[in-house]
């Protein structure tokens, strides 16, 4: 693809850019002289990050109209001709229903705890890789790497294997030391036990993404405010606490951000371990069952719209209680 | 760095071990159950009581019980999530470029919404999706599912190729064009190359993204047409009705893992400093 310049003044105009895009804003003085030069950048910023624009806004922000649209009326594919307006009465129905609160409930608690697992472990992880003696390094880090590039469902099939005792699963013999675990301990046939492994699987496949997260936070902790606070006397805790934990909050921050909304919409472990059986259904599989299973599209897209209004929910308290700035470009 | 201690050495080693084995025991045991035979299944110990080939024969092989659900799935998994790879990384390439090359109104609006795309709850965009796909004869598709891959691919491209192109130090094209050469040229000999490394990786974690969907997968197809491997994975059956699909399902699974693990393998140090920078450095 090509970017011509198409002549020596386009060269001008990028050095302008360069130091304005250090300052990071117009300075409004400036506006009436660069006006002609900053209309026709600005025709070519939009040509050019258009089409990647709009095609976005078109997979996401229509669909979600249409199904904000669909929510009004009572609509079931089976009987497609029977649409009826009905107001509200859809959300009415989901929000006095006892199975939507409880699927809440599930997904707010595997969100929790998933985080704070992987938060921990990633972290050790982190470590793990940002010290490793250089030979040991690269050995760590694609090793933590391979989970990430796992399919989701194929990492569901392994734990649903591992544990399952009719598919040949061993766990049961392995840890029969544990009280309350002998080789009859059926894990898919209780919600506790079926959470564990699902929470298990769920930490397995996506904590490398927040251990990298994390890794390179660390990596911009100085390594001077480490010695001088070694020096001073402090133990590896304290230097833990109070030197590397604050001087990566950023990083911290956006890694539990971008981890509790995934884990909101966890969906295929739980599709392919327990469908939602024995009191492991999530929001994602509700609306799943709801609109692809049922063909109940009005009720479907009514749960569909207040998933949705829980991750916008979920990541304005985040955004606002963590003040992270995303998109504020700041180069750190 | 200081000499470590044989004490500390010994420690990095086990700390090492520990990683490998969390790491990677779940896929070495998948691998495992995909060797056992159909009795074999039902001992409950890790490794296969007696190796078999079957489980891939049944897959792979002409006439396999589970061959004509598994290729056509495998065909469509590498044809979609490579289109919609092709065609993210072009789109977010332009995109990212003019965000960090250029000073344009909607800057901040583009990466925002790109951001707020990436949140969306894949579940929320599937009804409607369906509805509209079926009436428009969408569904069951190639198109049908590049189309909703293009919201999961194309945010995390534009993240991390912004965040790319931001480290590209765009006066050498300037430099090289004072020297003489044509725009085209600077273009060519001083931003390519140094661009090039990005967009590579954001391809890389974009077809990651597209090959793992599961929820587009199951909701938007129904047969073989064009239906991907996850989706497929989820339906397998038996040889017989009583009998569960576990073997098969199993080497399927490996099957569709190893070019993953050979990618991150070879690009691991790329794909790490992709994923953090386009992240954490925004």
């Amino acid at each position: 693809m090509s970017f011509q310049a198409p002549d020596a003044g386009a060269a001008a105009t990028a050095t302008e850019q360069e130091q304005q895009g250090r300052t990071r804003s117009v300075t409004p003085g400036r506006k009436g002289r660069r006006s002609d030069r900053a209309r026709s950048e600005n025709r070519l910023g939009w040509m050019l990050a258009g089409p990647a624009f709009v095609l976005m806004l078109a997979v996401t922000l229509y669909p979600i109209l249409q199904a904000a649209y669909d929510s009004l009326f009572s609509l079931r594919l089976t009987v497609p001709d029977d649409r009826e307006f009905v107001g509200l009465q859809n959300y009415g129905v989901v929000l006095t229903d006892r199975l939507f609160w409880y699927s809440l409930g599930v997904t707010l608690f595997i969100t929790v705890v998933t985080v704070l697992i992987e938060l921990v472990l990633g972290f050790l992880l982190a470590l793990a890789m940002h010290r490793a003696i250089t030979r040991l390094r690269g050995i760590v880090r694609t090793a933590i790497l391979v989970p990430y590039g796992i399919i989701t469902v194929v990492s569901a099939f392994a734990w649903f294997y591992m544990f399952d005792i009719n598919a040949g699963g061993y766990m049961n013999a392995w840890l029969d030391w544990i009280p309350g675990i002998d080789e009859n301990l059926n894990w898919f046939a209780q919600r506790g036990t079926a959470l564990f492994v699902i929470i298990a699987s769920e930490v397995w496949k996506t904590t490398p993404f927040i251990s990298l997260l994390l890794l390179s936070g660390l990596s911009q902790v100085s390594g001077d405010l480490e010695e001088a606070a070694k020096v001073d006397g402090a133990t590896s805790w304290q230097v833990l606490r109070r030197v590397i934990l604050p001087n990566m909050k950023a990083a911290i921050m956006v890694a539990v951000l971008f981890r509790a909304l995934d884990a909101f919409r966890i969906f295929d472990n739980i599709f392919i371990m327990t469908n939602g059986a024995q009191g492991t259904e999530v929001l994602s599989l509700l609306a799943y069952r709801t609109s692809i299973g049922r063909l109940e599209i009005g009720l479907g897209s009514a749960i569909s719209v207040l998933l949705f209004a829980c991750v916008g929910i979920l990541a304005f308290i985040a955004i606002k209680g963590f003040k992270v700035d995303l998109a504020g470009g700041k180069e750190r | 760095m200081r000499a470590l201690t044989g004490k500390q050495k010994l420690a990095w080693v086990v700390i090492t071990v520990v990683v490998f084995v969390w790491s990677l025991f779940p896929v070495f045991s998948i691998l495992m159950t995909s060797f056992k035979t159909q009795a074999g299944l039902f001992e409950p110990q890790l490794l296969p009581p007696e190796w078999t080939l079957e489980n891939y024969e049944s897959i792979l092989a002409p006439g396999g019980s589970a061959q004509g659900l598994f290729l056509p799935a495998l065909r469509n998994s590498i044809g979609i999530s490579l289109i919609a790879t092709l065609v993210a990384v072009v789109l977010s390439t332009f995109c990212a470029y003019a965000i960090a090359r250029l000073d344009f109104s909607g800057k901040r609006l583009i990466l925002i919404t790109s951001l707020a795309v990436s949140m969306f709850p894949v579940i929320s965009i599937v009804t409607p999706l369906f509805n509209l796909w079926r009436s428009i004869g969408l569904y069951d598709t190639w198109l049908g599912l590049i189309i909703p891959y293009l919201s999961l691919t194309l945010p995390i491209s534009i993240w991390t190729l912004a965040a790319f192109f931001r480290q590209i130090p765009w006066e050498l094209e300037q430099a090289a064009q004072v020297d003489g050469a044509t725009p085209w040229q600077a273009f060519r000999k001083t931003v390519v190359p140094l661009a090039a490394p990005g967009v590579f990786t954001t391809a890389i974690i974009a077809f990651f993204i597209a090959w793992n969907d599961f929820v587009y997968g199951i909701s938007l197809t129904s047969t073989s047409a064009a239906r991907p491997v996850p989706a497929a994975l989820a339906f397998f059956t038996g040889a017989s009705q009583f009998e569960e699909p576990t073997g098969a399902i199993s080497a399927a699974a490996i099957v569709v893992t190893v070019p993953i693990v050979i990618v991150v393998l070879l690009f691991q140090r790329r794909i790490v400093s992709g994923l953090t920078q386009g992240a954490v450095k925004g």
